[in-house]
């Protein structure tokens, strides 16, 4: 039978046979499964039916703890059902896998295997997480490609039905998952033949039912619960055969044979390596290479890990055997050894000491390390191994793929060596995340895959930045399959699509000698040469490479296809490549564009084929000169001032020599310095905010806008600019009580994103020509250096005194120092303007707990990290946990802070006569209300330390220790809608029930912005999210309300766009409040799809709409005879469709089903009437009697500072 | 029994009253409505080609924007397998709105492109419009182009849709052309079915606070009338196309002076925009009550009455009573 060649990932594989073979998938985003629940999503919202003919049922719980529970319940109630995840999400379904496995229910979830948090998080793969759950009686069957992935996820399913064992598909993160391959996709037919249908019968009959009841889930005693327990042997003794079977069956329908143990290499092989995951691919075809040459080697992929059959293990060994090593992509600290290597010595010596053992003599083992988060894992490294077991002594308990320093587990390996296919074309391009390369490379590999007869493999590597992002992508393709589950590092044509990162980024590195390199430029042929950095020249010269250029963006400029140059420079690299006949590749091309964009109407199909009819014409090859000529080469990485752990870490990452990094060079627990971003001058922006001194009124709205805190404000004396730049501007401050002094509005201009946000947020227009403001959007590369030297400038003036400043004033605020900085968030971000304002409020003496989320990988992502410090050396503390934890975490610190502001107080006491009273009385009764007090308690705390600095008494010492706890901490915990709505919520519930003074802030995207914009119950009715294809059915939450049902907890909703006098003062509130507060702020987002730029000015239609009501509960005014409610905002004026259809989540919906985006708007404009009413009622009503009250709910905890 | 029919675009209608081209006919239960209340015919909302082209570019922008950057978020949106980007929609409600009423529904067309034009003419009358109205709508900007330029656009663009389609075709333009009788004659000549008089040029505001341009739709008065009818007054019987008047048609009187300058019907907007539907049905008691206090049997009797060619002194359309008034108006003040 002929089936279909599809050219998708894993994620798409897998998917694609659960949502045909189940009928129940209960889904929780998590990195790098969430596409596998969004195409479930996506689908049953397309009405695709299962091979039964049914839609599935797509569900999306609160968390993954809800997924499995979810999945739990559907189970034993009779229907197919499956989920998927990763990670943490795996860890969280452990105890309801427990339950699943230990009732014998049939069930295959889908895992793309992820690292597990420890010192840091990571979401790249690995099998920590898989490994975590061997105990819980699932069945673990392991794919190593995107074809197995198919393939497997249908074993997995007939296995389980018959066995009743409970089974995890797993393959590698983002290697299997992320990996787009040219495979033969599995048929209706093929999986009906291999599910029985009386399984699924017996299935069904084994559910609960009231027609005929019984009772599971019992409580057990230690009479009877052991022997319960045993009771499943047969059927995991009976598991390996069943798994076997299928993969028989599977066999004789679809041809590819599979093993629980597959082994490969020379017959009579003496060094054996053993592993599973895609790690086997390159394992492969290092063997297949070595074996050609008449080496004794072999490799054995485990795909049935659990159940482990002995029997089956020792049978796919070969006899001759005499080393073995086994490489776990996985840790297990303290453990003898890793999960594979204690399991196959234990196999071995089993078999060896019944005497049934194949060999002559029993192999020796040894077990290392791999691949933890998705380190590269090549055939140098498999040839280290096989190096390492030739050894008459080999190391055990090695690592290989990184150069072990400290406890020196590491093999030495040759980089060089290379087991590449020369048939197979290699392929490396450089792109921008918003210019469309990843997308294009996704088509050729497309059009390779199933337009020739070429085997492709798409592989693309993305940045850890969300704005100005960096993507490589590397494609294979040839004559030969390919099982380079690898990187490229010798490729044949190189492309950069733009010019700017020739002097950031080693783009030659990888381009093999006599290749062929493609650069978007907007200088052309003639002129191009001088604009090389001279390294660039240099690798062009000496590799004899083959030059092209074409200015792709004056391309696109003249389409109007804005920065996408996708289809532009794709016919390049078919014209240069010459893989496919030019007229056959156009044609492709256009096809593809046609099923990619035709759907979005015919103006986008014209506007991208018109981009690739333009794109030859420009394309020119470069008469490349015979010696280097620049005067100018590559920047350094970092500035040599910056400090050291910068330039001995950092700036190797920077420079993509991470891999390069010793154990020894990292930092053993996680702990690294802040204030990093300052130094990784990315350049970005194309265009930077300039300011116009003669326009701009002062009034601080851009500086407190901006996300990535670029543009910054100081007042200062005007003799302080002796020395300036000859073009750093200034203006007499517009202040009464700086009446003498000079204000300076800078940018930073080399750490601007470019958003906008900034001059759509001026309110001032010149008089002259209203299209200009204060501050408008100039080229930045003509005046980059002249800005950069005016911003160190800049930097050099003194920050305000923060005790003359009044907070509550925007004006003011501005010219706070901010300590969160140049972070990676997306241009435009609508949450950072939040975070830095904290930071500018609180950040000197703040704790942020941070749960995971965008927050997370914007404010603590490697290699630079935008938390700072003031020029005391104070900044926020910040750390991550988790995603589901996070107010748990932050109620923590708080509650470590009182306590050791506790025992300091009582050894104040105790050592009062050595401090003396006058001292101790005023440390402990400071008021610290104030700028002005907590600076005085900073001095009090100064003299404290002197006092104590020497003293050798155990209380003395232990009260410098904690001395500082004695000035106030602001403690912040900070997290997406994602965490607070959903996954945490019943946390965050507690913590707000507490009566702890914690400062909670929600930045409410209203969807699960970092994981790509799953919907959360923050989504608003008749938005379309992911998980909510069809449009959001249901209301959204109104968490600020369910907590001022409290009655003692200070709660507000702000959006900067709508009142940033409003904002500012909740912040103020929300942290002088001693109890919990929660503010609500609402957080124009990327996924809410619309140009960030007008970011405020939604925020402000949010607010008029009515769809969003300012307002804030303050508990202390109760106390004040005043009702705790207070309206912020004005009753709706505006139609909720003229704020929501300026945003494509809405639209989307009118677009794809009309009908249903009515019917939801008008029940939203009701809510918002609905909701309105209620806020506007109970901020009208009277508070009874007037004076002291009694809150309601739990009494806030006594007053601490 | 007073006769109200007339002719338009060669169907037989029971009135003069005709509803035009606007938001009110986006809806199917109004337009129903509006039958009921008197409406001999319905000018549908337009269909814009750059509304669909800019609502297809953002949907793709908004969709791709951001993709394919982090690893953790390579998409924003779930890519449905199908959008409504078209002109499907109103072709829907061009079918729903034929089957829900009896009186003639007219489709409405603004276009970019010559492509367009064509294409999305034939898709209306392929949905069933009994007759099609070019709404042009362009605002020469470009100081290169040429008066001459402009009006063989328009000359084109009607030959170009004329010979495409078989429904008869009606063309909506606004005033502002040097020689507009020979421009009328000309749009004639290329084979317009009728004149629709006039566009309205909807003029933007100053906010002087923002100093902003913003968008300020005005609801048209009475006083508008004088326009179309001096010109509908002109070109009443020197062309083979009918003539039809929008702009300024509020009442009863408007109806009849539109008639008697020469109009077959009389399209209405603002008034019901201002007033309601049932407005419609009082104009129309109104024009029959007037045409019945007055002795007129029907409206083809008066049709053209006041034109250029019937009145004693045709210069009272001419420069002479452009002097008179203001002289008139010089006195009064």
């Amino acid at each position: 039978m002929s089936r279909p060649q599809v050219t998708i990932d894993g994620n798409e594989a897998a998917a694609y046979v659960a949502h045909q073979t189940n009928e129940v998938i209960a889904i929780y985003p998590i990195t790098p499964s969430s596409n596998m629940g969004e195409w479930a999503d996506q689908w049953s919202a397309e009405k695709k039916p299962n091979i039964w003919g049914v839609i599935p049922t797509v569900v999306e719980m609160q968390s993954e703890g809800g997924a499995s529970g979810a999945v739990h319940g559907s189970l034993q109630t009779g229907s197919l059902t499956t989920t998927f995840t990763a990670s943490q999400g795996l860890l969280l379904m452990i105890p309801n896998m427990y339950k699943i496995a230990g009732e014998l229910t049939s069930t295959a979830f889908h895992v793309s295997a992820r690292t597990v948090a420890t010192h840091a998080l990571s979401i790249f793969g690995d099998h920590s997480d898989v490994m975590a759950t061997r105990a819980t009686g699932f069945a673990l069957l392991a794919s190593n490609s995107v074809q197995e992935v198919m393939d497997f996820a249908l074993i997995a399913q007939a296995a389980t039905l018959e066995a009743r064992v409970p089974f995890l598909h797993f393959f590698d993160g983002f290697r299997s998952s992320h990996e787009v391959m040219r495979i033969e996709q599995l048929t209706v037919d093929d999986m009906r033949a291999m599910l029985e249908d009386d399984l699924i019968r017996a299935h069904r009959a084994r559910a609960m039912s009231p027609e005929r009841p019984v009772l599971r889930g019992s409580a057990q005693n230690p009479d009877v619960f052991f022997q319960g327990r045993e009771t499943a042997n047969p059927y995991y003794l009976a598991c390996p055969t069943i798994v076997q079977n299928a993969m028989d069956q599977f066999a004789r329908i679809v041809g590819r044979q599979y093993h629980l143990f597959d082994y490969v290499g020379a017959p009579d092989a003496e060094r054996v390596i053993i592993l599973m995951g895609s790690g086997a691919e390159a394992a492969q075809e290092t063997v297949e290479y070595l074996a050609a040459r008449g080496e004794k080697v072999g490799v054995l992929k485990v795909h049935l890990y659990r159940p482990f059959s002995l029997e089956h293990f020792i049978a796919a060994l070969p006899p001759t055997v005499k080393t073995i090593a086994t490489l776990d992509r996985t840790k297990e600290p303290g453990s003898p050894g890793e999960p594979l290597y204690l399991d196959v010595v234990t196999a071995i010596h089993e078999v060896v000491a019944a005497g049934s053992a194949p060999f002559r003599a029993a192999p020796r083992v040894i077990g290392g390390r791999y691949g933890l988060s998705s380190k590269e894992f090549t055939p140098a490294m498999v040839k280290g191994v096989f190096d390492e077991m030739a050894k008459p002594k080999p190391k055990n308990h090695f690592t290989i793929g990184i150069h072990d320093d400290v406890t020196h587990t590491s093999l030495d390996f040759d980089s060089a060596f290379s087991t590449e296919a020369p048939e197979t074309v290699r392929c490396l391009f450089y792109g921008l995340g918003a210019d469309g390369t990843v997308g294009a490379n996704k088509n050729s590999i497309k059009i390779i895959g199933e337009d020739t007869d070429n085997y492709a493999q798409g592989y693309f590597v993305y940045d850890s930045k969300k704005a100005g992002a960096v993507t490589i992508s590397h494609l294979r393709f040839g004559p030969k399959p390919i099982r380079s589950t690898y990187l490229i590092t010798e490729a044949s044509f190189v492309a950069c699509h733009q010019f700017s990162f020739l002097e950031r980024v080693d783009v030659l590195k990888y381009a093999a000698p006599g290749g062929t390199f493609l650069l978007n430029s907007p200088y052309g042929p003639e002129g191009v040469w001088e604009h090389l950095p001279r390294k660039v020249q240099a690798q062009i010269i000496d590799k004899k490479l083959r030059f092209f250029v074409i200015d792709a963006f004056q391309v696109a400029r003249d389409i109007g296809m804005g920065q996408r140059i996708n289809t532009i420079m794709q016919p390049c690299f078919f014209a240069i490549s010459g893989v496919m006949p030019r007229d056959q590749a156009i044609a492709a091309i256009k096809h593809s564009i046609e099923k990619t964009y035709g759907k979005r109407g015919e103006a986008v199909v014209k506007k991208n084929f018109a981009a690739v009819d333009a794109a030859l014409d420009r394309l020119h090859e470069v008469r490349v000169p015979s010696r280097v000529t620049a005067t100018f080469d590559m920047r350094p990485p970092v500035p040599d001032e910056a400090p050291e752990f910068v330039q001995k870490v950092t700036a190797t990452i920077l420079a993509g020599e991470g891999d390069s990094l010793p154990v020894s060079a990292m930092p053993v627990d996680g702990t690294y310095p802040t204030g990093t971003t300052k130094w990784e001058k990315r350049n970005i922006a194309l265009e930077i905010p300039v300011v116009d001194v003669d326009v701009c009124i002062q009034c601080g709205k851009c500086v407190l806008v901006c996300p990535h805190g670029v543009i910054r404000a100081k007042v200062y004396s005007p003799d302080l600019l002796a020395g300036a730049p000859a073009t750093f501007k200034s203006a007499p401050a517009r202040w009464r009580e700086f009446k003498d002094q000079v204000y300076t509005l800078q940018v930073a201009p080399e750490d601007c994103t470019g958003c906008r946000l900034c001059v759509e947020v001026c309110p001032a227009k010149n008089k002259k020509e209203t299209r200009l403001k204060a501050i408008n959007m100039a080229p930045q590369p003509p005046i980059r250096d002249q800005e950069r030297e005016n911003w160190d400038f800049f930097l050099t003036l003194p920050e305000m005194d923060r005790q003359v400043l009044s907070l509550k004033d925007v004006k003011d605020v501005q010219l706070l120092e901010p300590l969160f900085e140049f972070s990676s968030a997306c241009a435009g971000c609508g949450e950072t303007p939040y975070i830095k304002l904290m930071s500018q409020l609180f950040g000197d003496r703040a704790l942020v707990a941070n749960a995971t989320g965008c927050t997370s990988i914007y404010g603590g992502n490697l290699p630079t990290t935008p938390w700072t410090f003031n020029r005391d050396g104070r900044g926020p503390a910040w750390s991550n946990s988790l995603f589901e934890d996070n107010a748990e975490f932050g109620l923590g610190m708080r509650l470590a802070l009182d306590q050791q502001r506790e025992y300091a107080a009582v050894l104040l006491k105790r050592l009062s006569a050595t401090i003396g009273d006058e001292l101790v009385e005023a440390l402990l009764t400071a008021d610290q209300s104030t700028e002005a007090g907590v600076k005085a308690q900073r001095e009090r705390v100064k003299a404290l330390k002197e006092r104590l600095r020497g003293q050798e008494e155990s209380a003395a010492r232990d009260l410098f220790s904690l001395a500082d706890a004695l000035v106030k901490k602001s403690v912040w915990i900070v997290g997406g809608d994602g965490w607070a709505y959903d996954i945490g919520y019943g946390g965050l519930d507690h913590v707000l029930a507490s009566g702890r003074n914690v400062n909670v802030l929600v930045l409410d995207t209203e969807v699960y912005s970092n994981t790509g914009g799953q919907c959360s119950k923050a989504t608003p009715r008749g938005a379309v999210a992911k998980f909510a294809a069809g449009g959001k059915p249901q209301i959204k939450k109104d968490l600020a309300l369910l907590a001022m049902t409290y009655g003692n907890i200070y709660v507000a909703r702000v959006a900067m766009g709508g009142s940033d006098v409003q904002t500012t003062r909740a912040f103020l509130e929300a942290e002088a409040y001693q109890g919990p507060s929660l503010i609500v702020a609402y957080s124009h987002c990327i996924a809410h799809g619309y140009d960030l730029a007008y970011g405020m000015e939604q925020q402000k239609a949010a607010v008029q709409s009515g769809y969003w009501p300012l307002c804030r509960y303050n508990p202390d005014l109760v106390h004040q005879g005043k009702n705790p409610l207070q309206l912020d905002s004005k009753a709706p004026s505006l139609p909720l469709e003229k704020y929501a259809y300026n945003e494509t989540r809405y639209t989307m919906l009118a677009k794809s089903d009309p009908g249903a985006a009515k019917e939801l708007l008008e029940l939203a404009q009701a809510d918002v009437r609905m909701r309105w009413r209620l806020y506007e009622h109970w901020a009208a009503m009277q508070a009874p009697g007037g004076g002291e009250q009694k809150l309601p709910g739990p009494a806030p905890v006594e007053k601490r500072e | 029994m007073i006769d109200l029919s007339t002719t338009y675009l060669g169907l037989d209608l029971k009135n003069p009253l005709v509803v035009s081209a606007s938001p009110l006919c986006e809806d199917v239960d109004r337009i129903r409505r509006l039958e009921e209340m008197g409406a001999a015919a319905i000018v549908l909302h337009s269909l814009f080609e750059e509304q669909i082209n800019v609502e297809s570019h953002d949907l793709d922008r908004y969709l791709s924007h951001g993709a394919e950057s982090f690893a953790e978020s390579l998409s924003y949106f779930p890519d449905m397998a199908e959008y409504r980007l078209g002109p499907e929609d109103y072709l829907e409600h061009l079918h729903r709105a034929r089957a829900a009423v009896g009186v003639p529904v007219i489709g409405s067309l603004n276009g970019i492109s010559t492509g367009g034009w064509i294409r999305y003419a034939k898709m209306i009358e392929d949905a069933g419009a009994e007759a099609l109205e070019l709404n042009v709508y362009y605002i020469p900007t470009d100081p290169e182009l040429t008066g001459a330029q402009v009006e063989q656009m328009y000359l084109d663009l009607v030959r170009d849709v004329k010979a495409t389609l078989k429904i008869p075709v009606a063309v909506k333009l606004g005033p502002y052309f040097s020689a507009m009788a020979n421009m009328a004659r000309r749009l004639d000549q290329a084979g317009a079915d009728a004149l629709v008089l006039f566009n309205r040029f909807y003029q933007p505001d100053f906010d002087l606070e923002k100093l902003e341009v913003v968008p300020n739709l005005v609801l048209s008065t009475s006083y508008e009338l004088r326009l179309r009818l001096c010109w509908v007054a002109i070109l009443y019987g020197r062309l083979r196309a009918d003539l039809a008047v929008t702009g300024g048609v509020h009442t009863a009187e408007d109806v009849v002076k539109t008639m008697m300058a020469g109009a077959k019907v009389a399209m209405m907007t603002s008034a019901l925009l201002a007033r309601g539907m049932g407005h419609l049905a009082t104009v129309r008691a109104g024009l029959a009550s007037w045409l019945e206090e007055h002795e007129y049997t029907s409206i083809r009797q008066m049709q053209g009455s006041m034109s250029y060619r019937s009145i004693a002194n045709p210069a009272a359309f001419e420069r002479a009573n452009y002097m008179k008034v203001l002289s008139s108006y010089t006195l009064r003040t």
